[in-house]
């Protein structure tokens, strides 16, 4: 009681202000409710389960195609591939995740250059045991992941390369970073992929070809590793010139310097830098749909157009649906990047 | 600060001089200067037959085909390619490999399907694409000829008492962006004198749904699309097609400039389907027509003469092919004729000996 | 650094070792360059692919929607390019309007003292931040906007407004004779307006008098022009849309294009924005708010004079960054087929002319362009708002 008078009714205007929001919350949350749960269809097998006036949320569109969802076309006999993969990546991340485990640059090392292999052979296939699977029968969670995953593991590299690069005392180096990144960084990434797919194929040597998940994938990758050298530019910045000078001082090489002593330390400060710059990746890689690769929004569209299932809250449904996912997952890494922050601004008043 | 705002001037004039150097503000030379002046005829007979060579070297043909149009190319429910351009890209691998099951099927957009073939991620483009002038020449390829007569027409639902296509004055039509369909809208309303909003979707699938919502009145593509799409709608039965057909959209397959050995295979396969129904030749009598009295039949089934020498392939190819697919007849029907859902009269596309325009040089 | 004696030849001199990089590095991106260019080059040629910027006076031969500058089918593909900028424009230039309102609306309510206020700006910020831009055009234009009711049965809020599934349809404004002096009214009351704020500014700042400069200016700017409007006969009046054979026609029309468009651009944008200002707001120190409630000030007038001058340093960088962002985004158009530059140019023009390098490279430059615009803007800003160290 003493709470609500304190934060909500501390005087007129206020308690006119809580009103006024809790007559908010009551227009968005009860219609949501109803139509989420209670006027919510939850059983059937096609549209004539969903059809009528009075009906909610369609769920048994989201567990029939399911599947579509999670993998696309990928051929069902060999979706054991895809799990394994999904398997593997969760495997390497969550012990990363966690700042208590140990062996934490085998596990990058793991994660940035092993599983990236792995993951590769076994999706695309081609060898004894394992068919080929084209990239035209990838679709869903699958690619938004590949998409995503392709994006921060070439991203990081380049983008610290870049950062560097940027701070270079070369001025012809300076000059190439800067460049590359401020045009990067001034085009929409709708641009950069219908440059990947219509351009791109114009500027490789006849007879050459790339595959179109592929070049949208180069595409992503220039596009985020332009984002993320400013990310980790910002953590070069802060560190104090002393560090460097007391390594070149000990006869460190400038690599040497770079790699065992200003690196750790300027990248442990961006982490949650970098979070948000996968935040914003996971989010943009919605965008793929556009030049024609089925991404999980993309595959739920998809869907959508079946007339199997057209019913007046398919629509709704279908995207409450992948909002939610996306959700999930964003909200997942936008948490744990506060979670770092205020792990890493713990440490520095120590 | 100051650095980025130098570094995105000097982007700028970069890429300002990269285009420039790029694109030179001429045309490019036409073809025949070019093979005159630069190409002696030792390249152009390496240039012939590139294609061919590599599609036999991968094995299996790349055929670029529509994202999902019933009738045409659709993958069925266990993922299988069927279709009406789909049944001609298994004649041209049929004819090269005697298995028509060596073919990679591309779903293209509108939009991305020229540079998939100039790019030659394809190897042939067969994607209800109409024949015009500039994609002949400028855009830099050569039709194969013509699988199917079309031509722009409309889709209104019945219930808005509409019947003919004069009456669409103050409209709002949906279409696909990257057609000629969006050309044809405008020229017919600027001619009759009508207005018109037009929305233009990248996809099929979003046009159709914006037609079904009521986002726009009326829905226009190729009359074979509009019969397709109908089947796509919530209630098919709500809605017709005006009688007026406003272009000429002679739909082919095509492929690209510069290798006259492939051109001629893609062209003949074609023809050979359109000749075998002339000549009564079908997927289930082709083996026992091999010994027919007919001098024709003998010549395009490889019991007589060597045809297929001059495309660089077998004997039998012309027989595989129709052993594949069967006739142009038979194709037609089984796709997109009165016995499927789409339920097309043959039309335009009848035999010239039937009163259509379907009509192949002979093979001698 | 570039001039070193023959002596430091060698590979211990730092001076030298970087004059290698630097050319190695020179002769690698030329030569990509190089290969690019060739290949790109080669590629037209064997192709017979048409080149040149030629193309831009040919006619386009197709309609656009929504045409901000006089646009018919036989206009020349460079109309088109400049129909679809001027639609990017005007997108992008109403969504920050909203985007920022809402932004600071919300990021001050973040920081209430009002938990419920303060709880609901949060769940704001977090859930809009979190779904991608694209999926919530896609909600905004195919979940809400399409399943309205047809034109005919249009919901009508108030009389003259139309709400259905072509958009919304408002009376459109129509101005006749004596307009022109009406605006010129408006125009020099502006002015006015403006002098006066400088002239009491000046004047606070040598005396400590204040003067009520917003109320006056406000009060010239409303009455002054009323009054020519009222002399000139009220020139203008409204003109009602009616329902036409297939739809409303006149009136002022809003597609759902659009609207999805900027909403789904302001709101997302609103949610970064209003991050940004609560933590401008939240770098202004206590101290900073005490003593000026120490010296007497109201809280409406420290918030005015004290908070957030001091925050709004650190709000406008990131604020542009996210305002040009919006510029960006505004692209997803295509998707939902709204004519903006990328769908028109990229799009459209791209597919008729089959000129993927000269379109494609033409639309980067027009945002970067914008980008260069506003990066010259900001060190402007940043150079006079720099902390004047005394």
């Amino acid at each position: 009681m003493e709470w609500m008078r304190k934060n909500l009714f501390s005087s007129w205007g206020n308690s006119l202000l809580t009103i006024v929001a809790l007559y908010l919350v009551y227009i968005i949350i009860v219609p949501f409710l109803d139509w989420a749960v209670f006027s919510a269809v939850f059983t059937g097998d096609s549209r004539a389960a969903c059809l009528g006036p009075d009906k909610g949320a369609c769920w048994p569109f989201v567990y029939a195609n399911w599947d579509q969802f999670v993998y696309g076309r990928y051929p069902e006999a060999e979706r054991w591939r895809v799990n394994i993969v999904f398997f593997l990546g969760a495997a390497g991340l969550i012990p990363l995740l966690m700042p208590s485990v140990p062996a934490k640059l085998y596990n990058v090392i793991f994660l940035l250059v092993a599983y990236p292999v792995l993951a590769v052979i076994l999706l695309v296939g081609g060898r004894p045991g394992l068919p080929m699977v084209d990239t035209s029968y990838w679709g869903g969670l699958l690619v938004t992941l590949v998409v995503a995953v392709t994006g921060i593991v070439v991203s990081l590299p380049l983008g610290v390369l870049l950062a560097l690069g940027r701070r270079s005392e070369m001025p012809v180096i300076r000059m190439f970073s800067v460049i590359f990144i401020e045009v990067w960084r001034g085009v929409p990434l709708i641009t950069v992929l219908f440059m990947a797919s219509v351009m791109l194929p114009m500027f490789l040597p006849e007879g050459v070809t790339l595959d179109n998940l592929l070049r949208c994938l180069i595409g992503v990758a220039l596009f985020s590793s332009a984002y993320m050298a400013e990310v980790v530019r910002g953590g070069l910045q802060s560190m104090p010139k002393g560090q460097e000078e007391a390594a070149r001082a000990l006869g460190l090489s400038y690599p040497q310097t770079m790699i065992f002593i200003i690196l750790p330390q300027a990248l442990r400060h961006v982490i949650p830098g970098i979070v948000n710059t996968f935040i914003g990746l996971f989010k943009d890689t919605t965008l793929v749909l556009i030049v024609g690769i089925f991404d999980l929004l993309g595959q739920v569209r998809t869907q959508l157009s079946d007339p199997n299932w057209s019913a007046p809250q398919t629509a709704v449904t279908g995207y409450v649906f992948a909002a939610a996912l996306f959700w999930i997952f964003c909200f997942g890494m936008s948490r744990y990047s506060t979670f770092m922050e205020h792990r890493l601004n713990a440490g520095h008043q120590r | 600060m100051n650095n980025r705002y130098i570094a995105l001037i000097v982007g700028v004039f970069l890429g300002a001089i990269v285009t420039y150097l790029l694109v030179p503000n001429a045309p490019p030379p036409a073809p025949v200067d070019q093979a005159a002046e630069t190409a002696p005829a030792e390249t152009l007979r390496d240039a012939a037959g590139l294609t061919l060579k590599a599609v036999k070297e991968r094995g299996y043909l790349q055929c670029g085909v529509t994202q999902g149009l019933p009738g045409f190319s659709n993958p069925d429910d266990k993922g299988n390619w069927k279709g009406m351009d789909v049944d001609y890209c298994r004649a041209v691998a049929a004819a090269i490999f005697g298995d028509d099951t060596k073919v990679k099927y591309r779903p293209l957009s509108a939009k991305d399907r020229f540079t998939a073939l100039q790019s030659g991620e394809i190897d042939i483009l067969s994607r209800i694409t109409t024949w015009t002038m500039s994609r002949d020449t400028s855009l830099g390829f050569n039709f194969a000829g013509i699988i199917y007569y079309d031509g722009q027409g409309f889709m209104v639902r019945k219930s808005s008492g509409i019947t003919s296509a004069m009456q669409l004055d103050g409209a709002t039509i949906c279409t696909q962006t990257g057609t000629t369909t969006e050309l044809n809208l405008a020229d017919f309303f600027r001619t009759m004198g009508m207005k018109y909003d037009v929305l233009a979707y990248e996809k099929n699938d979003e046009v159709s749904a914006a037609y079904d919502q009521g986002r726009c009145d009326a829905y226009t593509t190729d009359a074979s699309g509009l019969y397709a799409e109908r089947l796509k709608l919530k209630n098919p039965a709500d809605h017709i097609i005006l009688p007026e057909i406003i272009s000429k959209e002679p739909l082919g397959p095509l492929v690209r400039q510069g290798d006259p050995q492939w051109e001629d295979i893609a062209r003949w396969t074609l023809n050979v389907l359109i000749n075998a129904e002339e000549l009564g030749v079908t997927q289930a009598n082709v083996e026992q027509m091999k010994s027919s009295d007919n001098p024709e039949i003998k010549r395009m089934l490889g019991s007589e003469g060597a045809y297929g020498d001059g495309i660089g392939l077998g004997k039998e190819w012309a027989a595989q092919a129709i052993a594949a697919t069967g006739n142009y007849g038979e194709i037609f029907e089984r796709n997109i004729g009165v016995n499927t859902p789409l339920g097309i009269t043959r039309g335009l596309n009848a035999l010239w000996k039937n009163g259509g325009l379907q009509y192949a040089p002979p093979i001698r | 650094m570039w001039s070193f004696s023959r002596a430091s030849i060698s590979w211990t001199n730092p001076g030298f070792r970087a004059f290698v990089y630097q050319a190695i590095s020179l002769v690698l991106v030329v030569t990509l360059f190089w290969f690019f260019i060739s290949t790109a080059h080669e590629n037209l040629q064997r192709l017979h692919i048409a080149t040149g910027f030629g193309f831009l006076e040919n006619t386009a031969g197709f309609g656009i929607i929504q045409t901000l500058v006089p646009y018919s089918e036989e206009s020349s593909y460079g109309q088109a390019f400049l129909v679809g900028l001027l639609n990017t424009l005007v997108v992008a230039g109403v969504g920050i309007f909203f985007a920022t309102v809402l932004g600071f609306i919300i990021g001050i309510a973040r920081l209430s003292s009002n938990w419920l206020i303060a709880k609901l700006a949060m769940v704001y910020i977090e859930v809009l931040r979190n779904i991608p831009l694209l999926l919530q055009l896609f909600f905004w234009y195919f979940a809400i906007l399409r399943p309205l009711p047809k034109p005919i049965d249009s919901i009508t809020p108030l009389p003259g407004v139309y709400l259905n599934n072509r958009g919304i349809v408002l009376p459109q404004p129509v101005m006749d004779g004596s307009a022109g002096a009406f605006f010129l009214v408006l125009f020099l009351a502006l002015c006015f307006a403006y002098g006066l704020h400088r002239w009491a500014l000046k004047r606070r700042l040598a005396t400590g008098h204040t003067f009520p400069a917003l109320p006056v200016g406000a009060a010239v700017v409303v009455i002054l022009p009323l009054l020519v409007w009222l002399i000139g006969g009220a020139p203008l009046h409204l003109e009602f849309a009616e329902h036409g054979r297939f739809d409303l026609t006149g009136g002022m029309r809003l597609l759902p294009e659009f609207i999805a468009l900027t909403l789904g651009l302001a709101l997302y944008t609103a949610a970064f924005i209003a991050e940004i200002v609560r933590a401008g707001i939240l770098s202004v120190s206590k101290g900073q708010t005490e003593a000026a409630y120490a010296l007497g000030l109201k809280p409406g007038q420290t918030l005015r004079f004290v908070v957030i001058p001091q925050s709004m340093r650190l709000i406008i960088p990131p604020l542009t960054s996210q305002l040009l962002n919006l510029t960006k985004n505004s692209s997803l158009a295509v998707a939902i087929g709204y004519p903006d530059l990328v769908a028109v140019f990229s799009g459209t023009v791209l597919n008729q002319t089959g000129q993927a390098i000269e379109v494609i490279s033409i639309t980067m430059a027009v945002y970067l362009v914008l980008s260069l615009i506003t990066s010259f803007l900001m060190n402007i800003y940043n150079a006079r708002a720099a902390l004047r160290e005394r």
